[in-house]
């Protein structure tokens, strides 16, 4: 839990001087340097986990060597200001996107206060603006003849330490998340300045454990918890245990590397060893089970969430390979994906580009009801939330909306489908058929305008709790409003990062108010074959009504 | 070079925007304007240079003073009187609007409202 | 701030000094011509230098629902899935600041308690400041044009609608100028903006208005000779260059901004202009699933960690857990699993247990 009690931080976010509070700093943020200190940075890489991920792709993490945050000395290589310069000198070239957004930005100031850890924070340099500034006066200093004559009249400096490690902390208080990108008249998106900065970062051996690690567990055992291939299966199938004492049936069609399914299914590993979850993944096995899809599931393509992609684009790759390889080698017709988010942006955006499908997977089409879906006619690759809507749509699905009813749910936007594929509506359809009692969040907090749960892109780690809170701030703020206004108790998302860290900021903010993905309410509501009457969720809760036929002490129980 | 099938006629498209005017003229900057001067005049109201840069302002001036202000005294410049009209005053020694007035005018795309409550005088006139 | 004023004050001062000096044939000839070959030359080269670069992914930001199923409506300006839809999208950005127009302001209260208020000021003033430019740039060209296009005139007749003063007033000068003034005073007066904000910004702001309130003193005020400019103007259009006399310094100032203003343009935030239009977050149909989008550097040496190095890792407990298994185990029992040959060394050796947990 975060450092600071939720007493304390709600006063500290509105009253200490800070950008948000109508403060304003005395000094130019290039003559305010950082300062590391315990909870506002994330811990480094190891070195075995830069040497092993160093071995797949040289070059691209940096010397690896035990350093720490706080020191002065990071123990870069000499040259270190050489290959970051070079390094952009060849994003420059590789990325118009990079190159373009260091050129237009007219600092007309609209994205300023749309970012999460700037209204959390209140620190000027969260303002998006001020974020890529932070690395274009480099680029200024170094590619354009104004800066390199005019310096900093021109806002253009050079790559010092101070820069570098601004640019840790900073570029490591983004989430990626694009809120700023919908509302830039140029549609600048941080989320491309910090990966390009991140790359950078990466390059001269500046990076962190909670993302590099998992990212190599992931390549190698193909989850990001590093469970190996036995122990990811029978976590699996503790929870088709849990599924039958909650429903009575036991399914059966639950598989692992099974060749010749017609489905290859990729979830974020998290799902089947994490709370809330592994409720959803239950979801995800009564679904397939209530409409007989003939799917199986990889212990070696098990991680669809991507931790590549918050360090370099050459990981981003390597780590989504194990896809399309897995699809080829079980000679499955398509993938499906559960729901997680930027193992989505990267599915969506990058997949088909980054590793192309193998020649065997055919343009996704549902067995149950024949919809051929051409939205991912070339990727071959579908979202559970369209699988699933699709299903209800027509009609194939047997749902009892009110074991749901002790739910009063309210639907995050994930950041990634909502702003990087348009994601929108599929889930809410699902879920006004799932469930009697949802409630939208203010319209400025959803949709393309959703607030990121303040700590995506590998920020998830227990060392900054406070930063993540106050990021968070935004969206937790938003639920409260539907908590006090409806009395919403359910925050629903689709994505696997959110399920992890808006639990814990429930917890700090919004105590009352549970985590679940939509596919756990959806599994609530299937009315299975041959289940035993339902009075328990699949948290084994009790179900609304359920008490009034059986004892009242029943109530009392928790999960 | 990508997306060249794209960039390249929009910046064409611009580049050919932004010399427009030069197309349009063909090299050719067309006759300057020539008005007429009245015959056996060589003075007016005020110098040619004034006049020319701010005659709109004697004329605005001498409508507000004899329509509002109702006060049509002749100004006398050097012993000679001039009416405050247009009719009657300017146009007394410069007769010919086509000649005189449009020549410039219609080169520099004025269009002055004088004619919305004036009479345009008959060219034939 | 400060470099930004003194900038654009020794502009003034040198554009007046050179025309006291008899300078007119360089500040009416020369520096126009000069001006207009580096905007032309330099813009041209920052929209190539641009194009050099590929887009390596198709990223654009989705505002809206995507296209899905059939029955699912398709939000198709926020989130286009075609060309075509995508044309329509840049359209709005361009020429109606779509997004701009999305604007919000945050405030935090006691509670804490975020509110989001709308916001379109900004949105107003940056559509007028833009909108009432090209219309004075548009009337600008009856000084360009011989003879003058009709529709020169109705723009000219429009703008003065209301015949105010003499010569008429123009309205798109008067918003011109107060929202140059916003553009201006939002920069000094948001502390955001203001911390944001250095000389690059305030420079054009200033530049901008100089030329803004020459051209209004020259015809306004000072009263200049347009017949003369024209014969000027006309010159320069027709690359017959001539300086007809008595035209005044206020003019010379006034084309020495604009002239200053074009040479600037191609090296500065002012190419916002064609960069709107490579804007991969913008310009790209979210289509990514439905169509290829070829990467020209795509890396194909970039492998996953292979199955079989996998398999050849946990093929024992693989075999132990009944996952099917592409070879099959040795028949002599090892006690250890067989090491793969590339990436052996496990990162996390023990890594499962103490892995940093996605909840803490």
């Amino acid at each position: 839990m975060a450092d600071t009690k939720v007493e304390q931080m709600s006063v500290n976010v509105v009253k200490e001087p800070s950008m948000m509070t109508g403060a304003i700093p005395r000094k130019d943020w290039m003559d305010t340097p950082v300062t590391f200190k315990p909870g506002n940075y994330c811990y480094p890489a190891k070195k075995s986990i830069v040497e092993y991920l160093s071995k797949g792709l040289p070059g691209l993490f940096g010397e690896p060597r035990e350093w720490k945050v706080e020191d002065d000395d990071w123990q870069l290589p000499e040259n270190w200001v050489e290959i970051i310069l070079q390094g952009m000198r060849e994003r420059l070239d590789k990325f118009r996107s990079f190159k373009v957004f260091m050129d237009i930005c007219v600092r007309c100031g609209a994205c300023s206060d749309k970012c999460h850890f700037f209204l959390g924070t209140g620190d000027p340099k969260n303002m998006p603006v001020l974020r890529a500034e932070l690395l274009r006066s480099v680029y200024r200093g170094n590619f354009t003849k104004a800066g390199k004559i005019l310096g900093s009249i021109a806002n253009g400096r050079e790559m010092t330490f101070e820069v570098l490690k601004e640019w840790f902390m900073y570029f490591y208080q983004c989430t990626e998340c694009r809120r700023c990108s919908v509302f830039c008249p140029y549609g600048i998106d941080t989320a491309e300045i910090t990966a390009m900065a991140r790359e950078l970062l990466h390059l001269v051996g500046v990076g962190t454990n909670w993302i590099l690690e998992p990212a190599a567990n992931s390549n190698r055992t193909g989850n990001h918890l590093g469970l190996q291939p036995h122990t990811f299966k029978q976590n699996a199938e503790f929870l088709l245990d849990d599924i039958e004492e909650v429903t009575g049936v036991k399914l059966n069609s639950l598989s692992f590397n099974r060749k010749g399914a017609e489905v290859l299914f990729v979830i974020p590993s998290a799902d089947v060893f994490a709370e809330p979850g592994i409720f959803t993944f239950m979801g995800y096995l009564l679904l397939f089970d209530h409409v007989g899809l003939d799917y199986t599931i990889s212990t070696y393509s098990s991680e669809g969430g991507n931790f590549g992609s918050f360090t370099n684009n050459e990981l981003m790759k390597k780590l989504n390979g194990k896809m399309y390889a897995e699809a080829e080698r079980l000679g499955v017709k398509w993938i499906l994906g559960g729901e997680c988010g930027h193992m989505w942006r990267v599915v969506h955006q990058y997949m088909e580009t980054m590793n192309g499908p193998p020649d065997n997977l055919e343009v996704p089409r549902s067995p149950i009801t024949g919809t051929v879906f051409e939205n991912a006619a070339a990727a071959k690759m579908v979202h559970i939330s369209e699988f699933t809507a699709d299903l209800i749509k027509h009609n194939k699905l047997k749902i009892d909306k009110s074991r749901n009813d002790h739910r009063v749910v309210t639907f995050h936007d994930s950041c990634n489908p909502a702003r990087g594929m348009g994601m929108l509506e599929e889930p809410r359809y699902i879920l006004q058929n799932v469930c009697n009692n949802l409630y939208e969040m203010p319209e400025n907090t959803i949709r393309e305008k959703t607030f990121c749960c303040g700590s995506g892109t590998g920020l998830n780690t227990g060392e900054i709790m406070d930063l993540r809170m106050r990021g968070g701030l935004p969206r937790a703020n938003a639920v409260k409003h539907v908590e006090d206004k409806h009395g919403v108790n359910m925050l629903s998302c689709i994505c696997a990062i959110d399920r992890a860290t808006l639990l814990a900021l429930m917890e700090y903010w919004n105590p009352n108010v549970g985590v679940c993905g939509i596919s756990e309410l959806v599994g609530n509501a299937l009315i299975m074959d041959g289940e035993k009457e339902r009075d328990q969720d699949l948290r084994f809760e009790e179900l609304l009504g359920a008490g009034e036929t059986g004892d009242a002490e029943n109530n009392e129980e928790g999960a | 070079m990508y997306d060249g099938k794209l960039i390249i006629p929009g910046l064409l498209i611009f580049l050919v925007l932004m010399i427009s005017p030069i197309l349009f003229n063909g090299l050719d900057a067309g006759p300057v304007p020539k008005p007429e001067k009245p015959v056996g005049v060589t003075k007016c109201v005020k110098s040619a240079q004034y006049m020319r840069t701010s005659h709109m302002k004697v004329l605005d001036d001498w409508r507000d003073e004899t329509l509002r202000d109702g006060d049509r005294t002749p100004v006398e410049i050097d012993g000679v009187k001039y009416e405050k009209s247009l009719m009657n005053g300017c146009l007394k020694c410069h007769t010919d609007k086509k000649k005189f007035c449009d020549e410039c005018h219609v080169y520099t795309s004025v269009k002055p409202y004088c004619w919305d409550c004036h009479y345009v005088p008959k060219e034939t006139f | 701030m400060k470099h930004a004023i003194l900038a654009v004050i020794v502009l003034i001062g040198v554009a007046w000094l050179g025309s006291l000096v008899g300078l007119d044939p360089v500040f009416g000839m020369v520096f126009p011509y000069v001006a207009l070959a580096i905007f032309l030359g330099g813009f041209t080269y920052r929209i190539l230098n641009w194009a050099k670069s590929p887009v390596p992914f198709r990223i654009p930001t989705t505002s809206g629902q995507g296209k899905s199923l059939d029955w699912v409506k398709q939000d198709k300006l926020d989130c286009p899935a075609t060309f075509w839809q995508t044309v329509g999208r840049m359209l709005l950005e361009v020429f109606a600041f779509r997004s701009l127009f999305k604007n919000t302001k945050a405030e935090i209260h006691d509670g804490p308690k975020l509110v989001y208020g709308s916001s379109k000021w900004l949105w107003l003033f940056g559509l007028a400041f833009h909108y009432t430019f090209l219309i004075i740039v548009l009337r600008h060209l009856r000084l360009f044009l011989n003879p003058v296009p009709g529709i020169i005139g109705q723009i000219e007749f429009f703008d003065g609608l209301f015949q105010v003063g003499v010569p008429v007033l123009y309205q798109t000068d008067i918003i011109f100028v107060g929202a140059v003034t916003y553009l201006f005073l939002r920069r000094v007066l948001i502390p955001q903006v203001k911390y944001i904000s250095f000389a690059a910004d305030y420079f054009p702001l200033f530049l901008i208005f100089g030329i803004a309130v020459t051209g209004i003193l020259m015809r306004y005020i000072f009263r200049v000779d347009v017949v003369s400019i024209k014969q000027l103007t006309m010159g320069l259009a027709t690359f017959s260059p001539s300086i007809p006399a008595n035209i005044g310094s206020i003019f010379y100032i006034h084309l020495f901004l604009v002239c200053v203003l074009l040479a600037y343009f191609p090296f500065s935030k002012l190419m916002h202009l064609g960069g709107v239009f490579l804007s991969p977050t913008r310009n790209l149909a979210n289509n990514n699933r439905m169509v290829r989008h070829v990467n020209p550097w795509n890396d194909p040496s970039i492998k996953p960690h292979s199955y079989a190095d996998y398999e050849d890792e946990f093929r024992q407990f693989m075999a132990d857990a009944d996952i099917p298994l592409e070879k099959e185990l040795p028949p002599e029992p090892e006690p250890e699993p067989e090491p793969a040959a590339e990436e052996t060394e496990k990162p996390a050796a023990d890594a499962a247990a103490e892995t940093p947990a996605e909840k803490e």
